[in-house]
């Protein structure tokens, strides 16, 4: 298992006390799979990968529970040898490509610095490597694209950079965190593609944080689906869109506009937004705008196997699973 | 960007002309300072007054009257003070200046160069008591008025103190050429530097801290610790060179004001010679040729020091040299 988060639990001051964002969260990553943690704005999917990431600096925020990677625990790991972990053996891709790059330097030479902050290597034969990388990562005119600053290239170009720069270490591990969000809908394929295609020419597995299902339904191996912090289900992805166990997940995949059949007229949405933190409800924090609602869900339900899954839900242990989805289209 | 240099160039010196005629303009055309009256002196005959008006050719028209001055200031260079017969203006401005590059040029060394620790300092440790306390270091020094600090520095350093083994080193009051004799010069100048600095460091570590902060909660930052690097590099590679905008557009000015003549009470209060002082003298004689020469010349610096500024930029953002 190259990464084992048990109970993971990050808490933050705001107002004066401690809230917990994300709590008791739970998964594992194998080597070259792909997990998708899916959520709405504000889940704690970020800070999740953050806290995976070592890179939590808020002063006064608590960070408990186990990371192990490769069976070292991350939780509480000295800063250096943290440091020494952060671009080469774990590496971050973020959100928008045009404010993750320093805007005074090239992007050749901010990928340069990060393989020379890892390896003793020569300024010339870091530079030959940013080049080979960025070619690999479909860049054309890769050396012209070194030279450029970040805001002379577009959106997938920069994505492109980035993700070779996360790569430029070889990394094990590769979060990505919504790294489609800011760009247009075929580079978005494009990149997608590309992390597909990283588990095979560079064995990494990745961590792919998002909250568009589509995106998942076509790159992730597993899903995780987190809600206001907790998880609400985590499974296989196929058995996941298959039969959702979670009111939520069902929830989301019912706002997905189906590409064939009669189209609704107007795609089914969920109503209300999801707690604040520090208002999330004693029981299930989905309760006050679930369907299926009931007495039971005063008490927060525990992860219990439904099929392939994982659910935070009553209704399987009650002998009442969600129904299958007819999820023909989803699959093709 | 050989053409945006030029545009640069002609845009500088359109602003001097412009300063200049309105440096003229206000001197020597408005109604309360008629020149001819102060050079002719107090109850002076309506004689002489014809004589120096035809003398000094303000009988002509006043663009001519422009022109001259003009030429006698950057031409022919023999402009004289009113006030001190014969006294050519132009040369009194060359051996100022000197004096007061030194002075300022020494002062901004030190102050950028403490500006830029305690701001990194403080930005590094935010939030800790070292921060606080450095950041209310700063604001004393902004508080504290330059001619009580010099005044104070003068009275440990001059009379109270001199003789100890602590300030035996200072030298009287005055300049010494550096060419004359350097190690002189750094004695007669060194306290000078510091008070004149201790306004500025307290201002630009503020600046810096606040412009550091800021970017500290930027991506960018993010993905450079994301990249493993270290803290230390993380705040000098990638922050202090992206906040270093603001810092260097006050510096332009503030080095350019005070060289033109804005370290004025620093120099009276050491008794050094510069272009302040010359300006401050000319003011209360209202001696019209040397405030046009002075004015010209600070004028000069600011609209030099801004030109500088913006080449500045074209090297400090990349995006600014392409016009985005």
């Amino acid at each position: 298992m190259l990464l084992a988060v048990r109970d993971l639990t990050v808490a933050l001051p705001i107002g004066g006390r401690l809230v917990p964002i994300v709590e008791s969260v739970s998964f594992t990553l194998g080597a070259r799979e792909i997990l998708g943690i899916v959520g709405e704005s504000g889940s704690g999917k970020s800070v999740t990968s953050l806290a995976v990431m070592g890179l939590i600096d808020v002063p006064g925020a608590r960070v408990s529970g186990s990371v192990r990677f490769r069976g070292r625990e991350l939780v509480g790991l000295a800063p250096r040898a943290y440091r020494a972990l952060r671009g080469r053996e774990i590496a971050m891709i973020f959100q928008d490509p045009m404010t993750a790059f320093t805007p005074v330097y090239t992007v050749g030479r901010q990928i340069d610095e990060q393989i020379r902050a890892h390896q003793k290597i020569s300024r010339t034969d870091a530079r030959a490597r940013t080049v080979r990388l960025l070619g690999d990562m479909g860049v054309p005119d890769p050396e012209r694209v070194a030279g450029r600053h970040p805001h002379q290239l577009s959106g997938g170009l920069r994505q492109r950079a980035m993700i070779a720069m996360a790569l430029s270490c070889n990394p094990a591990l590769l979060i990505a965190d919504e790294p489609t969000t800011a760009l247009d809908v075929t580079v978005q394929a494009q990149i997608l593609d590309l992390l597909r295609g990283l588990r095979r020419e560079y064995g990494s597995s990745v961590l792919l944080i998002t909250h568009d299902m589509g995106v998942v339904a076509e790159t992730c191996d597993r899903t995780l689906v987190l809600y206001s912090g907790l998880v609400a289900e985590r499974g296989p992805t196929g058995a996941l869109f298959a039969q959702p166990g979670h009111p939520y997940t069902a929830a989301l995949l019912d706002s997905i506009p189906p590409l064939h059949g009669p189209r609704p007229a107007r795609l089914p949405s969920i109503p209300g937004s999801p707690p604040a933190p520090a208002e999330r409800p004693a029981g299930c924090p989905f309760a006050p705008r679930c369907v299926y609602v009931q007495d039971s869900c005063a008490v927060r339900p525990p992860l219990v196997a439904c099929g392939e899954q994982d659910v935070a839900c009553v209704l399987p242990a009650e002998g009442r699973p969600l129904p299958p989805r007819f999820v023909s289209e989803m699959r093709a | 960007m050989v053409m945006s240099v030029l545009r640069r160039l002609g845009q500088t010196l359109f602003v001097l002309f412009g300063i200049s005629v309105l440096v003229f303009l206000v001197f020597f055309a408005t109604p309360g300072a008629d020149p001819t009256a102060r050079i002719a002196g107090r109850n002076a005959s309506p004689e002489t007054m014809a004589r120096v008006r035809v003398e000094y050719g303000f009988d002509r028209p006043l663009p001519v009257q422009y022109a001259r001055m003009m030429e006698k200031l950057f031409v022919t260079r023999d402009l004289t003070s009113y006030v001190n017969r014969g006294q050519k203006v132009v040369p009194e401005i060359l051996e100022a200046a000197p004096v007061t590059v030194s002075l300022v040029s020494g002062a901004a060394l030190i102050w950028v160069v403490l500006s830029v620790a305690m701001g990194m300092t403080a930005a590094a440790l935010r939030g800790g008591w070292v921060d606080r306390g450095l950041m209310m270091l700063g604001l004393v020094g902004i508080s504290i008025p330059v001619f009580w600090l010099g005044q104070v520095v003068n009275l440990v350093t001059q009379s109270r103190y001199h003789d100890s083994w602590l300030f035996s080193w200072v030298p009287g009051l005055g300049y010494v050429p550096l060419t004359e004799d350097p190690l002189g010069w750094f004695r007669a100048l060194v306290l000078p530097w510091l008070t004149l600095a201790v306004l500025f460091v307290g201002i630009y570590s503020r600046v810096l801290r606040a412009d550091l902060v800021a970017v500290q909660s930027e991506d960018f930052m993010r993905t450079a610790r994301a990249k493993g690097l270290s803290p230390v590099r993380v705040l000098l590679v990638h922050g202090l060179r992206t906040s270093m905008i603001t810092f260097v557009s006050l510096f332009g000015l503030d080095f350019a004001q005070l060289v033109g003549g804005g370290a004025l009470l620093t120099e009276v209060v050491f008794g050094l010679q510069g272009v302040g002082r010359l300006t401050y003298q000319a003011l209360s004689n209202l001696d019209l040729p040397l405030i046009m020469a002075t004015v010209m010349y600070s004028a000069v610096f600011v609209v030099i020091a801004n030109a500088v500024v913006d080449m500045l930029y074209l090297f400090l953002d990349p995006r600014v040299r392409d016009g985005r």
